[in-house]
This record gives C-alpha cells, sequence and structure tokens, in this order.
C-alpha cells in the first residue's frame, strides 16, 4: 500500500502551543491531580453517606425543597455557555478574535456539563430510578424539557468539540514523536485517518458553519428551558417571563468571565504569552462590558416590576432578597457581580489581565450566588404558606463537600485534558491552509481543481 | 362519574387536630424527631395552621385576642400543578378526580413539592421510622392502582407522598359491596379526617349528586376555595366562619 502523504498547516506558533504536550507526566502534575483527586474523593464519600442516609443529611427541607445542588445545576449549565456562545455565536458573526480561544473555552463547556448533568442526579432522592425518566418520561414536564436539551446539548458539544480536535489530534499524531506508545496509539486511534487535504479542511470548515447555526439555537433552549423548570411554576417571582433571558444572559456572562480565568491560568501554566496575547482579553473585556449593562438592565426590569406592582405573596420574596434573610448575599451579590466588576473593566482592565482576571471571578462568585438568590427566596416564602410557614434554609457540610468535588472534578478534567492535547486550536490559527510542496505535483493539482470548482461555481 | 370532594366548615372546626392526627395512624405516615420537625421535615398530610384570613388583621392581646384555623388536606385540584411536572407520572389523576402518588415510581426529585402553592406533597428525607410499639401498630391497609405501593403502605426513603384522601378505604368499600351483590353507595366511602372530626366540621361525598350534604354545602354562600385566583380549582371548599 502507498503511504499517503499527510498534510498540516503552517503556524508560527506551533512550537510553543505543543511544548505543554511534550514533557512527560511530571511530580507537580501528579500533585495537582493528586491534589483535586483528594477532594473529589471527599465529596465522593459525603454523597455515599448521603445515599446510605437520605437527602436528610443535606439542609433542605420543608418548603425549601431545592438548595445548593439546583443552584450548582443551574450554575455549572451556565458556565457550559462560555464554549458555545465563543465558538459557535462568534464565529457565525465573524469574529476573528475568538480563533485562539475557541478550545479553551469549548472545554470549558464540555467539562462543565457533566458536573451540571450530575448535579441533578446527586439532588435526586431516588437516583437508583433515573432509567423512569426514559421509561415513564412524559414531555408535560419541564424537568423531562431539561433532560432532553441538556443531554443534546452535551452530545452535540462532544461532537463539535472532536470536530475541531480532529486535524490537531492528527498533528499530534506526526510531530509528538517521544511521547509513550500508548499516547501515541490514542492520537493515532482518535485522529481518524485526518490526512489534511483542502477537500478535508474545506468540509471541516462546512460542517462546523453548519453545526454553529444549530448549537447557537441549541444554547439559547438550553438555558432558557433550565430557568423554566422554575418559571412554569406558579410559585411567586419565579413565574416570570422574564427568568428565561435572564438565565441565558446571566449563563453567558460568567461563561465568558470564566474563560478570561481559565485563558490567565493556561498562559501563566504553559507559557502561552505570545499565542494568548492581551489584546485577546480587551477583547473580553468588550463583551464582558455589555453583559454587565446587560445584566443590570434585568435586574431593574425585574425588580422595579415587582416592587411597582406590590403583590403581596411577591413583595415577600421582594423584601426576602432586599433586607430579609438574603439581604447579605443580595447585595455582596450586586457588588460581585456589577458594581466592582464595571469599575474594573472602565477604569483598570484594558491591557491587564490581573484585573480583569479579578473582575471575572468576583463575576463567577456573584453569579453562583445570584442563581442562590433566584432560587432560594421564593421556597421561604411560597404561595400560601408565606405567612403560615416561613421556611429558611441553611446547606451542610455534605452540601459543600458535594459542591467542592464537582468543581474539584472539572478542574482535574480540564487540567488532564490540556496536558494530552493543544489547548489553542492549532490549524484554526494558522496562518494558511493551503498545502505548500507536501502533495506530489499531480495529487494537488486534483484537489486544488476540485476546490476551486466548488468555490467557483 | 364520581367526583369527590371534601367540605370544611371553619365555623364548626375547634382546630383540636384531629384530623391531623386520624391521618397519621390512617396512613402510617413517618414520625420524625423534634429536632427534625424544627428543620420543618415533620409530615402532616393534613396540618392545621394559624391563618390571619387577612395579612394585615390585628389578631390582639389575650384575653382579647381572635385567631383563626385552616385545616389543610390536599387540594385534589382538577387542573394540578403537581401532576403536570411530574416528569414520570408518579403522580396522577384518577378518573374520580383524586390526585394520587406511586412511591414505587417516584424519583425524588421534588419537583411536585415545588410547584404545589398549598404545600401538601411532604418527601421522604429519610428512611421513615416508628418506636416498636408504634411499629407494631401501622396499618395493614393496600391500594391497588398503577404502582404496588401507593395509599397507606410504607413509603421508602427519597420518595414524595401526600393526604390521597383515603383511597384505600374507597377501594375497600367498593369491594364489600361488590361482595355483597349490590350497588356502591357514595355515603360508604368516608376518608378517616372526615370520621374523627370532633366538631363535625368536615363533610365528603360527590359533587356530581346534587343531594349529597357536601354538594349542597358547596353551594352556600360562605363557601370559598384556597388560592382561587391561581387556576389550581381545589376540590376542597372551605365555609367562611361566619
Amino acid at each position: 500500500m502507498r503511504q499517503a502523504q499527510v498534510y498540516h498547516p503552517d503556524n508560527q506558533y506551533e512550537e510553543a502551543i505543543l511544548d505543554p504536550i511534550k514533557p512527560p507526566i511530571n511530580a507537580r502534575d501528579l500533585l495537582l491531580w493528586g491534589g483535586l483527586l483528594v477532594v473529589m474523593g471527599i465529596g465522593v464519600a459525603a454523597y455515599v453517606r448521603q445515599f446510605i442516609l437520605g437527602l436528610g443529611v443535606t439542609g433542605m427541607n420543608r418548603p425549601v425543597y431545592w438548595g445548593v445542588y439546583i443552584t450548582n445545576f443551574v450554575f455549572f449549565i451556565g458556565l457550559a455557555h462560555s464554549g458555545t456562545f465563543i465558538s459557535a455565536i462568534l464565529r457565525l458573526s465573524g469574529a476573528e478574535f475568538r480563533k485562539p480561544l475557541a478550545r479553551a473555552a469549548e472545554a470549558l463547556t464540555l467539562f462543565s456539563l457533566p458536573f451540571g448533568v450530575a448535579s441533578i442526579m446527586i439532588d435526586m432522592g431516588r437516583p437508583d430510578r433515573v432509567m423512569n425518566v426514559i421509561l415513564y418520561g412524559r414531555f408535560e414536564s419541564p424537568l423531562l424539557w431539561d433532560f432532553t436539551a441538556v443531554s443534546l446539548y452535551l452530545f452535540s458539544s462532544v461532537v463539535f468539540f472532536y470536530l475541531s480536535l480532529l486535524p490537531d489530534i492528527a498533528l499530534c499524531r506526526d510531530r509528538l514523536e517521544d511521547v509513550p506508545s500508548w499516547q501515541r496509539s490514542m492520537y493515532r486511534i482518535l485522529a481518524l485517518g485526518w490526512k489534511g487535504h483542502p477537500e478535508q479542511f474545506h468540509r471541516l470548515e462546512r460542517v462546523m458553519d453548519g453545526m454553529a447555526i444549530f448549537m447557537t439555537m441549541l444554547v439559547v433552549t438550553v438555558h432558557t428551558v433550565v430557568s423554566w423548570v422554575f418559571g412554569m411554576t406558579i410559585q411567586p417571582v419565579w413565574h416570570s417571563a422574564l427568568i428565561g433571558p435572564f438565565f441565558l444572559l446571566g449563563a453567558i456572562f460568567s461563561g465568558t468571565a470564566a474563560v478570561v480565568i481559565v485563558l490567565a491560568i493556561l498562559r501563566k501554566a504553559y507559557h502561552l504569552e505570545d499565542v494568548l496575547p492581551v489584546g485577546l482579553f480587551n477583547s473580553l473585556r468588550k463583551l464582558l462590558i455589555v453583559f454587565s449593562l446587560g445584566w443590570l438592565y434585568m435586574m431593574i426590569a425585574e425588580h422595579l416590576t415587582l416592587y411597582y406592582g406590590n403583590i403581596p405573596e411577591e413583595m415577600e420574596v421582594f423584601w426576602q432578597r432586599f433586607t430579609g434573610d438574603f439581604s447579605i448575599m443580595f447585595w455582596v451579590m450586586t457588588f460581585a457581580v456589577f458594581v466592582v466588576p464595571i469599575l474594573i473593566f472602565i477604569f483598570r482592565g484594558k491591557n491587564s489581565i490581573a484585573w480583569m482576571v479579578t473582575a471575572s471571578v468576583l463575576i463567577n462568585i456573584g453569579m453562583w450566588l445570584e442563581r442562590y438568590v433566584v432560587i432560594i427566596p421564593t421556597e421561604t416564602r411560597p404561595r400560601l404558606l408565606y405567612e403560615l410557614v416561613q421556611g429558611s434554609y441553611t446547606p451542610t457540610w455534605t452540601e459543600w463537600a458535594i459542591t467542592a468535588s464537582l468543581f474539584a472534578g472539572m478542574f482535574l478534567l480540564y487540567s488532564i485534558f490540556t496536558r494530552f492535547f493543544p489547548v489553542v486550536p492549532l490549524w484554526e490559527t494558522a496562518e494558511t491552509l493551503e498545502p505548500e510542496t507536501a502533495f506530489p505535483e499531480k495529487r494537488q493539482r486534483g484537489f486544488r481543481g476540485a476546490r476551486r470548482r466548488r468555490l467557483g461555481g | 362519574m364520581t367526583n369527590w370532594s371534601m367540605v370544611v366548615d371553619l365555623d364548626k372546626c375547634v382546630a383540636c387536630q384531629g384530623c391531623s392526627i386520624a391521618c397519621r395512624f390512617e396512613n402510617n405516615t413517618p414520625v420524625v424527631s423534634p429536632e427534625e420537625a424544627a428543620l420543618g421535615r415533620s409530615i402532616l398530610w393534613n396540618d392545621v395552621l394559624p391563618m390571619p384570613i387577612n395579612p394585615t388583621e390585628d389578631i390582639g392581646e389575650y384575653p382579647h385576642s381572635r385567631r383563626r384555623y385552616l385545616t389543610r388536606p390536599c387540594m385534589h385540584c382538577e387542573n394540578p400543578p403537581c401532576v403536570k411536572v411530574c416528569p414520570v407520572q408518579a403522580t396522577y389523576r384518577d378518573e374520580e378526580g383524586i390526585v394520587r402518588q406511586n412511591y414505587d415510581r417516584c424519583i425524588g426529585c421534588r419537583f411536585c413539592t415545588v410547584a404545589c402553592p398549598y404545600g401538601v406533597r411532604y418527601f421522604n428525607w429519610e428512611t421513615p421510622s416508628w418506636s416498636p410499639e408504634m411499629a407494631r401498630h401501622l396499618s395493614p391497609e393496600r391500594v391497588v392502582g398503577q404502582g404496588s405501593l401507593e395509599g397507606p403502605a410504607v413509603r421508602p426513603k427519597g420518595v414524595v407522598e401526600k393526604c390521597t384522601f383515603c383511597i384505600h378505604r374507597l377501594q375497600k368499600a367498593r369491594a364489600r359491596a361488590e361482595s355483597e351483590e349490590r350497588e356502591f353507595r357514595a355515603e360508604e366511602y368516608t376518608p378517616a379526617c372526615v370520621q374523627t372530626c370532633t366538631a363535625k366540621a368536615r363533610f365528603f361525598g360527590d359533587m356530581d349528586d346534587v343531594t349529597a350534604t357536601a354538594s349542597i354545602l358547596a353551594s352556600s354562600p360562605r363557601a370559598f376555595r384556597v388560592l382561587e385566583d391561581v387556576g389550581t380549582h381545589p376540590k376542597v371548599i372551605y365555609l367562611q366562619e361566619g
């Protein structure tokens, strides 16, 4: 059999991008992974205890039936919107700056989604009966909309991510000679025989453009559907048409902020200063300013409507947020999500990665609190019982341990991924996808001819 | 078709909580420790709640105080928000309008508990337990339905439970009529809370039968339903204090 020609695009940063993958697993990696595994282990132990004893080990009660776990669910699904936003929506809008950070963002999508799904499982009283959702599923229930939308999102994200990774896996297969043999076999299998023909790149781009449209629709659907779990009930304040758009905006906001954090860590840890220039952070800064203002708009729209309408049961929840049991959280959230970050973005953020990371960390802490403050206060003042039974909720260590382990799990998957795969897309950031000399004259003409005909026609 | 419904005359109710206790023994609702109860985890299918009719109403100070109470079973809504949101049809409305719960199928997601505006749904935060003396006196009643576990059957941990209008009593009354080869009459079916009510404030019957006591009372000008404005169409009808 004739040895097939393989072509890889030229990328001036190839060395820098592949460098983090080259060294064998060292003590530093093991220390990090081991540490994260220990945190996960504590969470797993807490979960096993919860599984045996029941959800009584949490702080949940009546009427606060949903607590930290559901907050985590909404938060992780929100984080997951980072990648799709950057790789699909910005792809469609032709924002070129997205290219170097597309993969880092998509990886965040991929590695936070499973933990969103896990949060739902952890919250279930009978996780052993999860198959009932498939056996007896009813589409009248918003939870089944969630189930469908999130699984479709997870599946599509894996495909979308894998497609964009394909040319780079092939590159790893051909360029990384010194890695252990199992790693080489992994690249060989995962590359699916990619050869880098112009025809292949052409098809890949077409498929990815098509999928980007689909993913954009999906990203809007998924987080709106997540909010509808609350919005479709008739509980005060949840039952609002604004909850969908508000959740969606919050999701993209926290997701984009998380991308800033991840990029800064990758840049530092893997010495990617040249590949991920400060300019990228400046572009993200502009996006984040828009999102902060959007968040303020939603916040005012929601609360002014509530306050002016002055419906008794809604005012109970309103005051719970502004001056009641959740007031500290509410105001910390307002400062962390909006006041401090917007000041940082406007006055300090430009050309300063440290300030951008500070603001992004605050935004993510704030957005977690926001999810909490949206979900819990309504439950403490349910429609009938607001004057009879006033609920309160204090999470227990079990809930915090499991929460910590979910975040540890996300970091673990992320850090393992970045040690085996290039975290900046080599082919998308390459100067040109046109083969120069890699193909014999005859074949090259054939491929070029085909491509020209397609483009011209 | 029968349309089971309950009428509670608040003028007669003395808030003795007998209905709550009768329900507990009839339906094997688990007992929780005082600490758990303080967390709001006690299970009372039929609860008695102090209720100012108007939140701003002054209840006064002893000895000139005024107190109002509301006894609250499941409303068995005609448009139940809990049934709508259940992802697995563990809760459903049967052909006679009783909202039932199948403990065999419930996945414990607690969407129904969150969706119910009346707070009538309870979750088993842990495995139900009784002291040995009490465990000997658990009701052995069984319900034949979509699942093998319904009604008073002892619940496993992690599932939701609620008032069923003592549906096992309906099934028993039907079976008795059948064995005696005669027509079943609506009067033969009475939930435990109605039977036990000290002040005879509770009435139960078929709303489609215009001659039934409950049906006549429901057309009283004093009749009201709780949260009529949220579109759930509850089937427990209260008679306002005069």
